[in-house]
């Protein structure tokens, strides 16, 4: 809320610089998220009274004025303002002054005739154009002929329309509303400077007729816990004084009518909305409280027809809903110039309601806000009391004698106990109960002390406060979060580890890492068409209700889904050459949307483009299917699975290349694929060929590890022996490697495939497979004539199993 | 000329020749012949037997003074020799040592993962356990048993992807607080946990906002906890990030699930003892706050006899204020160019 700290004066002493007080809100309160003065960098802005008015001898539109601006010579400029007029006080922006926008202003010839300065309109001087008064939309300023009167030609304009004011703006938490008045303000800062302060008070004048004479009122208490109305007859709807006008609009208010504004006035300074209606327009001489009936239609203020819900609360006078009760008056009820009598209305209302009508119509008012988060209910019907002098006051109406009142819910006033101890035991102090006691008297609140226990009677103004915390954080503030001691928690100390599933997800991402993976972290919502790609578990993706966008509307399956999002986001940036990894959950939904999904932890990464680039050492090497496998191999190895990893070609693996996939398994589980991108698929995802594997990183947690792996290496010197072995082509790699694992015994140490070859020579349908193997004894050196004995196993098990040929 | 006088300009002429000899191989000629079976020594030699008796030890001992003398220059020769041929194979060998050594890649570890992990390691010292939280949350968690009951205008602060009015992507690593809470058993100790994670927000996505990002939630619940407790754990955490001369301070602020709830904010600058309160720039890291006894009741702790602090903090706004990272959605889209950037280790 913004706050003017001259009004704040009004109510207690404020010596500090606004920066200071600013500050110490801030330190305190709330957090004081700016701090202005209205006038900014102007000058040289003073009143000057229009003394003529000739038209100008080479303008249509503009004119000569002369003004006294409390010099020894009129002052004349010329003026393109349709309303100036002779007689009038107006706001002069004078030679060498600066106006808003930081735009100065200079002497000159407007179309040949000398021009001082200019006149100014609000909008010229820094004001919004929603709180400057409509009347000068179109024109400057001028002031009306009760301000005028004590205004002095030569006096600072920026001083009389309070833009010399400082404005404090509060961003108030939900539980500090007492704050968005200028009541509950001045009792914050009182509190903080440890100064009394003096509420306004204000003298109500009734005529002999009775309000109960003139309307009658009814309202249901769970729709408004106190309801009460007044009446105000021969009532002069005119502008308010400009006192008035400068209080509403220093806080961002636009300054409509004496009634009006009245009504806004006593929002800003008692945080109650009120509202006046055209008691004339009244469909009955009553107002009632009632839910909306369904689809019923009120025109509100802002001249929108709407449709109400049964949920709202409506104010109506006999078959009519007049308005949104707390969110916004209606136009049939309007208070305007030709209005005379009026009703005022000081209520509370249902904040439930008053929230799901602010939300349901989107109309979030400074009412509504105020009723959501709410009000002070001693407060209520002061406000009324107050409003109804003031009309009294300054549109000259006659107030009816009494309110008339529908509820009127009594406050009791809450004890809350805390003790000394226990305010010391939360905060760690040794604070004590004196100054626990100075803390509650600056807050004027009432307690007593029995036995080091305070118990305080919570004032209606801070219905924030219901239990000993509350009152603990009143006495941590006002004391100060500098005062609290810095301390580390002590008693029983406990083991801080990561357990054996955070280690392994930590050494996955850091194994990734050193095989030259780059962590992503992606988005996890996408949309209905990726969400479910590459999918490793039966299930569905979850849907938000009321997604923000197209793009991210459901939870992802893979995370691969994801990282081609990258790889598409790098290519749009000619960033083609990339190699990422990410770790993270993939949610499986199994169609129930009363349960959770199953979240499942993955590992994913993609390649593509060139591994390494070109240097002067080496030709660039592009990423192949080998690449990502080799760094999934290597990443697999890490585990020490108990069971082998295999890896077996899939040919119908979805968005996969069905010639260029493996499905991976230890065991007899199924832990993941590795394999490139299907080229259709990456067209869709505008990608180039990409290589990818996923992971599931929960499944390969839960697989047994080989504990303590280690094996004594050989004192023993190894033998190597090359094998050239012609096969068919649809032999498999893995397949040959195992029947040589399996033929070779327990000395062979090691199998490397080191040439595959195709072409010359080699019949079309065979392969030329060069295998090098390293046997080792652990216990002697292995001889010639063993070595050769395994090697001829194991050439006659591939010939006998594959027919292959020993060359 | 005697034979004295033969040797000892034999002697002199052959460490001419030692001396003379240019490389290794012409120094093995030069010992071949003076030193070898036919050589000029083996001949004096030969003609001592011409000698008187009483002469011959005296020139025997002559002849292998002389022996020695070009015995050892021949190797101090050779051992010169060898070393001018070593350095000339090495300047032979020169490269330019200034072009890049071969492409080796090392991937690295996103940025949040990397002040996320720090955070974890600094907490597990002090006796924290991390523990993960579900992402997709029921309204119950991550409201309700946060003490944000429907309805609560506090709710207005956190725009919620709903899925079904009682299931939701979390706003905030806070109902882990609940689900720790309701599983801890206070025989084995406080509870002390961090919990970090993604969020989401609905929120449209732009520079310094992001429907997606990381919280970190930290809870202490113990018989005596204080806030200045609060006040040193937060401490610790800004040192760790932000250096040793950073400084904390605290600002009442509101949260349903906190009473005292306050904002923590960390010196920009370094502060130093003698320095001007007005001179340190203040900004806002995180939220934090003694637990609210609503929230303790509802997990089934007693708060007459526990409690407790907790707080939230924001990696990605640690990051962006870390390293000037300018706009929250680079986090996310996982430019290379972005990625690599952070590989500083140790």
């Amino acid at each position: 809320m913004k706050v003017s700290v001259n009004w704040l004066r009004d109510y207690l002493p404020i010596e500090l610089p606004a920066a200071q007080l600013s500050e110490k809100i801030s330190r305190t309160a709330v957090e004081v998220e700016g701090l202005y003065q209205p006038k900014g960098n102007m000058k040289k802005i003073v009143i000057a009274k229009v003394l003529s008015v000739v038209p100008h001898p080479d303008s249509d539109h503009m004119v000569i004025t002369q003004l006294d601006a409390g010099e020894d010579e009129p002052i004349q400029v010329v003026t393109g303002a349709p309303n100036v007029a002779e007689g009038q006080m107006v706001v002069l922006a004078k030679h060498g002054s600066v106006i808003g926008d930081n735009k100065k202003i200079r002497k000159g010839k407007l179309r040949g005739e000398q021009s001082n300065g200019m006149l100014a309109a609000l909008q010229e001087i820094g004001f919004d154009d929603k709180i400057a008064p409509k009347d000068f939309e179109d024109g400057i300023w001028v002031f009306n002929d009760v301000d005028a009167a004590n205004l002095t030609p030569g006096e600072d304009a920026l001083k009389v329309l309070g833009l010399d004011d400082d404005v404090l703006e509060t961003g108030i938490t939900p539980n500090r509303a007492d704050l968005f008045s200028m009541n509950g303000t001045a009792w914050e800062v009182a509190a903080i400077l440890s100064e009394e302060p003096t509420l306004p008070t204000f003298e109500l004048n009734e005529v002999d007729e009775k309000t109960s004479d003139v309307i009658s009122a009814t309202a249901p208490a769970e729709l408004a816990s106190k309801y009460g109305v007044r009446v105000v007859k021969n009532v002069t709807v005119k502008d308010s004084p400009l006192w008035l006008q400068r209080r509403l609009w220093t806080m961002g208010i636009r300054p409509i009518s004496n009634i009006v504004d009245i009504t806004n006035y006593m929002l800003l300074m008692y945080g109650q909305p009120m509202h006046a209606f055209d008691l004339n327009a009244l469909p009955a001489a009553e107002v009632h409280v009632r839910r909306a009936a369904d689809k019923e239609q009120i025109k509100t203020l802002d001249g929108v027809e709407r449709e109400a819900s049964a949920e709202d609360i409506v104010i109506a006078s006999g078959d009519e809903a007049l308005m949104f009760a707390g969110v916004m008056g209606g136009e049939s009820t309007e208070v305007t110039e030709q209005t005379t009598d009026i009703v005022l209305e000081g209520a509370i209302f249902d904040p439930k309601s008053i929230r799901h009508t602010a939300r349901d119509q989107n109309l979030h008012s400074e009412a509504s806000m105020r009723f959501e988060r709410g009000v002070n209910v001693e407060d209520t019907f002061t406000a009324l009391d107050h409003a109804a002098a003031l009309v009294a006051e300054l549109a000259g109406g006659q107030v009816t004698t009494g309110r008339v009142v529908a509820q009127d819910f009594a406050y009791d006033a809450p004890v809350v106990s805390v003790s000394v101890d226990h305010v010391n035991h939360v905060l760690g102090t040794t604070i004590t109960s004196a100054e626990i006691a100075t803390v509650f008297d600056r807050l004027f609140f009432d307690y007593e002390v029995n036995d080091n226990v305070f118990s305080v009677t919570v004032p209606a103004r801070r219905w924030d406060i219901t239990i000993a915390a509350d009152l603990i954080e009143e006495i941590a503030r006002l004391y100060g979060y500098d005062n609290l001691p810095t301390t580390l928690p002590t008693g029983d100390t406990t083991p801080g580890k990561l357990t054996a599933q955070q280690r392994l997800v930590r050494a996955s991402r850091h194994a990734l890492e050193g095989l030259g993976l780059n962590q992503a972290i992606s988005y996890v919502l996408t949309t209905p068409e990726k969400a479910n790609r590459f999918a490793l578990h039966d299930g569905q993706p979850v849907q938000l209700d009321y997604p923000m966008s197209q793009d991210r509307q459901q939870t992802r399956s893979s995370l691969l889904t994801s990282l081609l999002d990258d790889v598409a986001y790098n290519k749009a940036r000619k960033q083609t050459d990339v190699a990422l990894y990410e770790q993270g959950r993939v949610f499986v939904s199994d169609g129930d949307l009363t349960k959770r999904p199953q979240e499942i932890e993955h590992l994913a990464g993609v390649i593509t483009g060139n591994v390494t680039e070109r240097t002067w050492a080496e030709k660039a090497q592009a990423a192949d299917f080998f690449t990502m496998k080799g760094i999934v191999e290597q990443l697999l190895t890490n585990y020490g699975f108990v069971d082998d990893v295999a890896f077996v070609a899939n040919t119908t693996r979805e968005d996969m290349h069905p010639g260029r996939t493996a499905d991976i398994y230890v065991g007899n589980t199924l832990i993941g694929f590795v394999g490139q991108i299907h080229p259709l698929t990456a067209k869709e995802y505008r990608i180039n060929e990409t290589f990818g594997f996923e992971l599931d990183l929960s499944a390969i947690i839960a697989l047994d590890k080989v504990e303590g792996r280690y094996e004594t290496i050989s004192r023993y010197p190894a033998v190597s022996r090359d094998l050239a072995i012609l096969v068919s082509r649809n032999v498999p790699a893995a397949q040959i490697e195992l029947a040589i694992k399996q033929a070779g015994g327990k000395n062979l140490h090691d199998i490397v495939i080191f040439d595959v070859y195709t072409g010359e020579n080699v019949p079309s349908d065979m392969k030329s497979i060069a295998v090098g193997l390293t046997f080792v004894n652990a216990e002697q050196t292995m001889l010639d004539d063993e070595t050769n004995q395994k090697v001829d196993h194991i050439a006659g098990a591939l010939a006998e199993q594959f027919g292959a040929e020993i060359r | 000329m005697s034979l004295q006088d033969e040797l000892t300009t034999l002697r002199d002429e052959a460490l001419g020749q030692i001396n003379d000899s240019a490389d290794v191989k012409a120094l093995n000629q030069v010992r071949v012949h003076w030193l070898g079976k036919k050589g000029p020594l083996t001949e004096v030699l030969r003609g001592m037997k011409n000698l008187a008796p009483e002469e011959r030890p005296v020139v025997g001992a002559l002849a292998n003074e002389v022996r020695d003398v070009l015995t050892t220059a021949i190797s101090e020769r050779q051992t010169h020799l060898e070393a001018i041929a070593l350095d000339a194979q090495l300047a032979a060998e020169t490269i330019d040592v200034t072009l890049p050594g071969r492409a080796v890649k090392q991937g690295q570890p996103h940025v949040l993962q990397q002040i996320i992990e720090n955070l974890e390691d600094q907490f597990m010292g002090m006796g924290f356990q991390v523990i993960e939280g579900p992402e997709v949350e029921e309204d119950q968690y991550n409201f309700e048993r946060m003490n944000l009951p429907k309805d609560h205008p506090a709710r207005d602060m956190q725009d919620t992807f709903y899925i079904t009015p009682d299931i939701l992507m979390r706003t905030q690593t806070s109902p882990v607080q609940a689900r720790t809470m309701e599983a801890h058993d206070f025989t084995q100790g406080p509870l002390k946990m961090v919990s970090p994670g993604r969020v989401y927000r609905r929120d449209t996505d732009d520079a310094t906002h992001s429907h997606q990002f990381h919280q970190m939630e930290g809870l202490v619940i113990d018989k005596h906890i204080t806030m200045g407790d609060l006040k040193g754990t937060l401490l610790a955490v800004a040192h760790n990030l932000f250096g040793e001369a950073h400084d904390i301070r605290l600002r009442p602020s509101y949260f349903p699930f906190t009473e005292p709830s306050v904002e923590v904010d960390i010196s920009w600058n370094a502060v130093t003892p003698d320095m001007n309160p007005e001179d340190i720039e203040w900004i806002e890291v995180l939220g934090a706050g003694m637990v609210h006894p609503n929230v303790l009741r509802k997990s089934g702790i007693d708060p007459e006899v526990y409690g407790g602090f907790a707080f939230g903090l924001g990696p990605d706004r640690f990051a962006m204020l870390k390293y000037g990272v300018e706009d929250i959605r680079n986090f996310y889209l996982n430019d290379v160019r972005f990625l690599t950037q952070f590989n500083q280790k140790g």
